[in-house]
């Protein structure tokens, strides 16, 4: 059983009220950092947790941390990015709902670490219950004294806000939600200058993902050092999964960096295995917008290393052979897949989901959906297989924000791993076209 | 909300005015335009699941800033309807891990069950259906959104019963928050 720094009282009955949740340990992390630690001494312990942005970049948080500016006279602020809406990922909306207080407890510490005295939650419009959940709880920690002014009498004063969006995957961008968060539209900005020089309101800024804020709790507590041994390598700590897909048992789990793959998709104490008894084909691994890989190459390493969950090692083997932790949206598919469907789908969701600024994006993202639609329906040519390639390419690295890569990586991936299947539709698209239809190496048709 | 009504100029009701002036101080005095957002949202609940070119008016001018200003962000987010919609919106799910649960087969079924392709409203004007892109909830897949709320794991066709038997002895949607003080006009 791996520990559990984020979950560990997620089903307690009211752990969603602050007495329950302070009972158990809640808070504590605010009274070591208000009372016996200076705001460095903060930044410190997150540095040397090696915590990795857990929204999908993984980026050191510390490091991010350690780059806000501080001109005398300027406020600065923390944002929390709780716009989870990279398809396969539901982790951030889970801890929200059942633990709202950790949240809360997270970017208090933080908020202190980095001298901020106004922070907001943004979340995703389509969350509003959540966010009148979190706006209980802020309500019960300001009468607590945990929000407000000079909180347990240190002198340090906080308001915290949650701000809903209206429905715009690309607000999860960070400078597009500092945009939506002024009352704009969600494009994003260029850089530099970057958010910790000039973020909300040209002010200095941090942009944290919720299970990044979150684990800043257990680094407090327990100090850098101790997170830092749970894993392996730069892959520190703990990560929520958030699996789904045609696995017996999706949902969210927290595990030690360094599973296996093979055991966190087929033991009983993670997902209990491909349902209905078949076959694994394929998994994203970290949210749609990561490379896809055919069972093979998922479970094992292409030196024949077996696979762990781990930032290293899920990328081992770049692009060719390998893919990205991202988001920790783990994508189960069973034999019965059609790449070349679901492969249309994620195109289509790109394809809505551009801002339409950079045209490499706006008009790429609707080729890659009209060629694959083509393909699917069975009208597809050949060379549309290396024109999909091909307009890939022309968007990757072309664009403001990486909604473009984020467009350009699955499609790439699923036609490096599976394009047997893409001509399969186009020498066979009467079959392909059938209702449920897909390819099966065993039997070329099913 | 048909045109007949459009020269009436809609107003907020007193719990929604209360509701944004506490929104408003959320904000720097000088970034009111920041409550644009979560404005948006509390007037397409109040004035029947859209927000029409009066009510944006109506918004704009309760922030202070332009119409343009609103009417160029309520067309950016996929969440402000520009129509008129039915009694209830179901936004279904569509992407990816949705689809590998069922999303389809759903789809289809709901139109078969309300009458209403995706795009447009039943007869009796109850439902609009809008098919939507991922809403985070993929865990427990495939899943419809309704107002503030998920209806998840619709795989069964007794799942998907329930929900629209809820939806249709809902006369009227539930009160929001910012309504249940005592000023909001009683609707239940």
């Amino acid at each position: 059983m791996g520990r559990k720094l984020l979950t560990e009282h997620i089903n307690v009955p009211g752990i969603d009220t602050f007495e329950v949740y302070r009972k158990h340990g809640g808070y504590r992390s605010v009274e070591k950092a208000l009372k016996t630690m200076t705001p460095d001494e903060v930044v410190e312990e997150v540095k040397k947790s090696g915590l990795r942005g857990r929204g999908g970049a993984g980026f050191p948080t510390g490091m991010k941390w350690s780059f806000l500016a501080k001109p005398e006279g300027v406020p600065r602020h923390l944002v929390c990015n709780a716009d989870e809406s990279e398809p396969g990922t539901f982790k951030d909306r889970e801890l929200m709902t059942k633990l709202p207080h950790l949240l809360i407890e997270g970017m208090i510490t933080s908020s202190y670490a980095l001298g901020a005295n106004t922070s907001y939650i943004y979340i995703r419009g389509e969350l509003l219950y959540v966010l009148r959940i979190l706006e209980r709880a802020i309500a019960e920690a300001y009468a607590k004294g945990y929000l407000g002014k000079n909180i347990l009498g240190s002198g340090y004063d906080l308001d915290l806000h949650v701000h809903p969006g209206g429905g715009a995957y690309i607000c999860g961008e960070e400078t597009a939600l500092l945009e939506s968060l002024e009352g704009k539209r969600g494009n994003p900005r260029n850089k530099p200058p970057f958010p910790a020089v000039q973020g909300l309101y040209a002010r200095p800024t941090v942009v944290n993902n919720v299970e990044s804020i979150a684990a800043v709790v257990p680094i407090v507590n327990d100090g850098g050092d101790e997170y830092a041994k749970i894993g392996i390598g730069k892959s520190t700590g703990t990560k929520l999964i958030s699996a789904c897909g045609h696995l017996n048992k999706p949902g969210i789990y927290e595990i030690e960096l360094g599973v296996p793959v093979e055991e966190f998709i087929y033991s009983d104490e993670y997902c209990g295995g491909i349902w209905k008894g078949r076959d694994l084909k394929a998994v994203v691994a970290g949210g749609s917008s990561v490379p896809i890989l055919p069972k093979e190459l998922i479970l094992k390493t292409a030196a024949g290393e077996n696979r762990l969950m781990t930032y290293e090692s899920l990328s081992d083997g770049g692009f060719v052979t390998g893919t990205m932790l991202g988001s920790g949206g783990f994508i189960a598919m069973d034999e019965t897949t059609c790449i070349v469907r679901n492969t249309w789908s994620f195109s289509r969701f790109y394809h809505h989901e551009s801002c339409g600024q950079c045209s490499p994006c706006r008009e790429g993202t609707g080729w890659l959906e009209k060629v694959l639609h083509r393909l699917e329906h069975g009208h597809g040519h050949m060379h549309d297989i290396d024109l999909l390639v091909s307009v890939a390419k022309q968007i990757e690295g072309n664009t403001i924000c990486p909604l473009g890569e984020a467009a350009a990586w699955p499609v790439a991936a699923a036609v490096r791993h599976f394009r047997h299947e893409f001509e399969w539709h186009v020498t066979n698209p009467k079959e392909a076209t059938r209702p449920g239809a897909y390819f099966s190496a065993k039997a070329a048709l099913v | 909300m048909e045109s007949t009504t459009a020269t009436v100029k809609p107003q907020f009701s007193e719990a929604a005015k209360a509701e944004i002036a506490r929104l408003f101080e959320h904000y720097p005095a000088e970034r009111r335009k920041s409550a644009l957002l979560p404005i948006l949202h509390i007037a397409q609940a109040e004035f029947g699941g859209w927000v029409s070119p009066e009510v944006q008016d109506l918004v704009a001018e309760t922030i202070g800033i332009l119409p343009i200003e609103v009417y160029e962000v309520s067309s950016f987010y996929t969440m402000f309807n520009l129509k008129p919609v039915g009694q209830h919106v179901l936004e279904i799910c569509r992407t990816g891990p949705c689809m590998l649960r069922g999303s389809d087969e759903l789809t289809a079924q709901l139109e078969r069950l309300t009458g209403a392709k995706v795009g447009e409203t039943s007869s009796d004007g109850l439902f609009t259906l809008k098919e939507v892109e991922c809403l985070a909830a993929c865990g427990t897949a495939p899943i419809v959104q309704v107002r503030e709320k998920y209806y998840e794991q619709l795989d069964t066709p007794e799942a998907v019963d329930a929900m629209l038997a809820e939806l249709r002895n809902l006369v009227h949607r539930p009160l929001l928050p910012w309504e249940q003080t005592g000023l909001a006009h009683s609707q239940q």
